[in-house]
């Protein structure tokens, strides 16, 4: 009775209610999401975007300005001629692939080493413990300014600097979640069957530490983006060359007394961007909450 | 024991006789999945002095009942949707749940199943015993600790004198439940609603439980309501007893006359699934089938899906509570074949 | 009859039996001494004998269970299965032996994992012993044993929060058999089970039996389950065996003061039938738990019964 009874302590309207809003709370960020995905990889094509390019004769044209080409630049041109438009979907390609491979590579990690440290507990679990508590007592934006100016710019310093600091967040939550796990009767059921550690962190532990992985990825997606931001901001991200949303925001503010939309527009995106992932996160959170579960 | 008529929706009792009248009660719970009728149409009296248990298994709705009575339904879930509850000539459901809990306060007392998680952990068991004496009646500080010292001793804790400065944790099981009852016949309560008080308990704690709390009738001559799912704990104290399925009361009477001559298939199925003495290594004979849905009951009996005497009748139509023929005036089930019910015994 | 033992070799022996949990202080976690849970448990389970295991809470049922399972090591002592002691054996000559064992758990909610289909639990150890089944037979096979467990095969596909409890340990018992085990475990395998159900489970449980030749080491608070199914019992107390015998001989004459008490308190479903557990009742349960109270007599009680009813 005891499951059952958990499942339905809510009122029909106001759980009906609940689930309708944590559908669109998913559905909506997924969309905008996708439609910024998509435009990060067609727009900047259709329009030919090159960074290196420069037409100074266009620069800093306001938005809706109708260019020698005949185009119309919808959100104007920046300090050397590009538009601003093209130049955000090549951005927001940036952020979105440094987002999501920092979030793979330290989900992946992270989860592993969770996992290990939950599950077999002991020194290894003191010394991974140990390390997180270090690594979160510093700020992560200064570690990773230390860290890129060891390693050097690049997207991939950037997306190796970022796993660096985000993966512990995975690790800690993985590890709580096994230790609950580890001592319900199904994993011991598991264990008495002859199942090896191999199969019981991966086949009957894993899966009940995706939704959980799930919902810290999408919270995170946000954080990981705008890092990358103000890694590029500060001038230590995104190398020359490759336009980032951080970058064009940087180069942007020399001019917000004359060309406001350089660094607003963008910045706006940014807004939009880490607004959906972070709604996303939170409806995944209710979503996998047990009480909104049922029939 | 007064004399009660058998109609097909009440059983009435003169109202001078019981303490606590409940008519035909109903509760419902709105759920994500839909409307459940945990309580449809239960009736039951108890007379000062008196003990009966309620008994079913689990989802049957005894905890509802004990939960209803009290005005403790979770909000906004469940709610009585029909029916009375008639305490001292006070119908409870006519009145908000503020009156209600401060007359249970003084006047109802409930103990709970799980002894640790109703008292708090950081306080002293003295100060949360003198608690009411302090808060209800106004007791001074050293007046209140000393009658929680007397309470103490009197449900039996050892050593109460230097035990009493005592933190929950630092009881037993046992010892936390005596400490709950006495917690709950502080301010003499007239009725007392025992929401199975043993059950997380082992058999030589779970007796002595039961017997304090048949003491403490006998000395305040409250009365009392025993809920359990263990046929065997209730009858050692019950006089009479209520068998709960699906919502329902589907037989009530005296414990001996009930626990005899069943004359429901559902009461007879529980007592023949109690494994006794008599067929040690034989078979046992369970009640076929599984537990009702509430969402999705069958039409008619809600038994008959398990019901060796079913018929078709059964499936269309709902038994009322009545008196089977040739049994006692206070003998009653919700059975439309009693009678071969009883006489295939 | 089923619980007559054959007299073969046991199949389980136990001997001297000792494990002792770290006591940790509570703030760095450092062992600071050691609990005995249970010390000198011998017993011995013969091939297709019911073996009971009775006391209170925390008398170390389960900690015996658990360490014939493996779950936990024990500190001192042997645990020999076909005739080896499988304390000294290897992770993987383990596995092996853990075919042969299996474990049916308490809380039919909480043993069941919730992520899995009903055949995917059962299909579980075929998984770990890849010689049991083959795989493409897996579903069928699941099939059968979830018919013979009392369940719908056609629900192979659905998960475990889809059954009722009685239900939920019927799927554990097919995943339990379907290792084809020579003994099983069941840890109050019935105690969270309503009585009309537990019914059902307890005579799954002896046809099982009957059909094929399992033993069970059968742990429960409740002594009239434990009469009904078990040939032999020990009674457990304070993490020792203070009596052991066949049922008749620890049901009908208990000799230590421990068991007549525990006897004692078994509630009666008719008390004025009398009591039918032939016990004497002179020995208070008070005494032998931590209350040390004076026990209210509950005889009186019983007369008073009569009167009102
Ligand atoms: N808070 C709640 N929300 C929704 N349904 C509930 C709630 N509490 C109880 N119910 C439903 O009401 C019915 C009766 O529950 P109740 O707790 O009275 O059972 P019970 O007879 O006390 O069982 P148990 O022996 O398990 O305590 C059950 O079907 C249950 O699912
Ligand atoms: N993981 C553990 N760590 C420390 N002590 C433990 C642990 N598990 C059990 N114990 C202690 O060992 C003793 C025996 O426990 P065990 O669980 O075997 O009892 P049991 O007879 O199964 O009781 P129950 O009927 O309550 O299940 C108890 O005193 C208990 O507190
Ligand atoms: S009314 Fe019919 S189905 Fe219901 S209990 Fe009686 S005989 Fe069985
Ligand atoms: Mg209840
Ligand atoms: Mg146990």
């Amino acid at each position: 009775m005891s499951a059952d009874q958990a499942v339905i302590t809510i009122a029909p309207s106001h759980a009906r209610r609940l689930r309708a809003t944590v559908s669109a709370r998913i559905l909506v960020p997924l969309v905008v999401i996708g439609i910024l995905g998509i435009g990060a990889i067609v727009v900047p094509v259709l329009y030919n975007y090159d960074p290196l390019h420069a037409d100074l004769l266009v620069r800093l044209k306001p938005p809706g300005t109708a260019m020698p080409d005949g185009s119309i630049a919808i959100f104007g041109t920046d300090k050397v001629g590009s538009d601003l438009f093209a130049e955000m979907m090549a951005g927001t390609r940036v952020s979105l692939i440094v987002g999501a491979s920092t979030l793979l590579i330290a989900g992946i990690v992270g989860g592993i080493l969770g996992l290990l440290a939950g599950y077999f507990g002991g020194w290894l679990d003191t010394a991974l413990m140990r390390i997180a508590d270090i690594q979160l007592a510093f700020p992560s934006i200064l570690l990773a300014i230390l860290l890129v100016s060891v390693l050097g710019q690049g997207i991939l310093n950037v997306i190796i600097v970022l796993s660096i600091s985000n993966w512990v967040i995975f690790a800690r939550v993985i590890r709580s979640q096994v230790l609950g796990l580890k001592s319900l009767e199904y994993v011991e059921a598991a264990r008495t069957l002859g199942a090896s550690h191999f199969h019981i962190i991966f086949r009957t532990l894993l899966p009940g530490c995706i939704a959980p992985m799930l919902v810290i990825a999408s919270v995170e997606f946000g954080y990981v983006v705008l890092a990358e931001a103000a890694l590029s901001f500060l001038g230590v991200g995104a190398p020359f060359g490759t336009p980032s949303l951080g970058s064009t925001i940087s180069t942007g503010t020399q001019y917000l007394a004359s060309a406001w939309w350089i660094s607003t527009i963008p910045g706006l995106l940014l807004l939009v961007l880490v607004l959906a992932t972070g709604v996303l996160g939170d409806a995944l959170r209710d979503r996998f909450d047990p009480r909104l579960r049922s029939a | 024991m007064a004399e009660m008529r058998i109609g097909s929706d009440a059983v009435t009792r003169s109202a001078a006789a019981s303490l606590l009248s409940v008519r035909d009660l109903q509760v419902e719970f709105t759920t994500a999945a839909g409307v459940a009728r945990a309580l449809d149409g239960v009736s039951f009296d108890v007379s000062p002095g008196e003990t009966l248990a309620i008994l079913g298994e689990s989802g049957s709705g005894k905890s509802v009942t004990g939960q209803a009575v009290m005005a403790l339904l979770p909000k906004p879930a469940g709610s009585i949707v029909g029916g009375s509850i008639v305490y001292d000539g006070l119908d409870l459901t006519a009145r908000p749940v503020k009156d209600v809990r401060k007359l249970c306060a003084t006047e109802i007392a409930m103990v709970f199943q799980d002894p640790l998680s109703s008292l708090n952990p950081v306080f002293q068991v003295g100060y949360q015993v003198a608690e009411p004496f302090r808060r209800r009646l106004g007791m001074g500080k050293r007046e209140a600790w000393g009658k929680a010292l007397e309470l103490l001793k009197r449900v039996g804790i050892p050593d109460a004198e230097t035990r009493i400065g005592d933190y929950p944790h630092q009881f037993s099981g046992g010892q936390r439940q005596r400490i709950m009852i006495a917690m709950a016949i502080a301010l003499e309560p007239r009725l007392l609603i025992a929401d199975e008080p043993t059950t997380a308990l082992d058999v030589t704690v779970q007796k002595q439980i039961i017997a304090l709390l048949a003491d403490l009738q006998a000395e305040t001559g409250m009365a009392m309501i025993l809920i359990s799912h263990d046929l065997g704990v209730v009858a050692q104290v019950a006089e009479r007893a209520a068998i709960m399925y699906a919502g329902r009361i589907v037989e009530t009477g005296p414990i001996r006359e009930v626990y005899d001559r069943p004359a429901h298939p559902y009461t007879r199925g529980l007592l023949d699934s109690i494994p006794s003495a008599a067929e040690i290594g034989g078979r046992l004979t369970p009640i076929v089938g599984s537990p009702p849905n509430l969402l999705a009951l069958p039409s008619g009996c809600s038994f008959n899906p398990r019901c060796p005497f079913a018929t078709d009748r059964c499936r269309t139509k709902v038994p009322a509570l009545r008196q089977p023929a040739s049994r006692g005036s206070d003998h009653a089930a919700g059975c439309h074949y009693s009678e071969e019910v009883l006489a295939d015994a | 009859m089923p619980k007559a033992a054959p007299t073969h070799q046991p199949l389980l022996s136990v001997s001297n039996l000792k494990v002792a949990y770290p006591i940790r202080s509570s703030v760095l976690r450092r062992i600071v001494g050691e609990k005995v849970a249970v010390r000198d448990v011998t017993f011995e389970v013969k091939p297709g004998e019911t073996v009971g295991l009775v006391g209170e809470s925390g008398s170390g049922k389960s900690t015996v269970a658990r360490s014939v399972i493996g779950l936990i090591k024990p500190d001192a002592g042997a645990i020999g299965f076909n005739g080896h002691d499988i304390t000294r054996y290897s992770p993987r000559q383990l596995k092996s032996v853990r075919r042969e064992m299996q474990m049916v758990f308490q809380d039919p909610y909480a043993s069941l994992n919730p992520r899995l289909t009903v055949r995917d639990l059962i299909a579980e150890g075929w998984r770990v012993h890849r010689d049991v089944v083959p795989r493409g037979n897996w579903t069928a096979v699941a099939q059968e044993l979830m018919e013979r467990v009392g369940l719908n095969p056609d629900y192979s596909d659905r998960y475990a929060h889809q059954f009722s409890g009685g239900q939920r340990q019927r799927i554990g018992i097919a995943r339990a058999l379907a290792l084809k085990p020579k003994l099983i475990i069941c840890d109050e395998a019935v105690s969270a089970l309503d009585v009309s159900v537990q019914a059902q489970v307890l005579n799954l449980l002896q046809d099982l039996q009957e059909e094929l030749g399992l033993a069970y080491l059968f742990i429960s608070h409740d002594l009239s389950v434990v009469e009904h199914l078990c040939a032999r019992v020990l009674v457990l107390h304070g993490g020792e065996v203070v009596e052991e015998g066949s049922v008749h001989d620890i049901f009908d004459r208990p000799q230590h003061d421990y068991t007549k008490a525990l006897l004692a308190a078994v509630p009666v479903v008719r008390p004025w039938l009398g009591r039918s557990v032939s016990s004497s009742t002179s020995t208070h349960p008070e005494r032998l738990t931590q209350g040390g109270t004076i026990a209210p007599n509950i005889q009186s009680r019983e007369e008073r019964n009569d009167i009102y009813s």
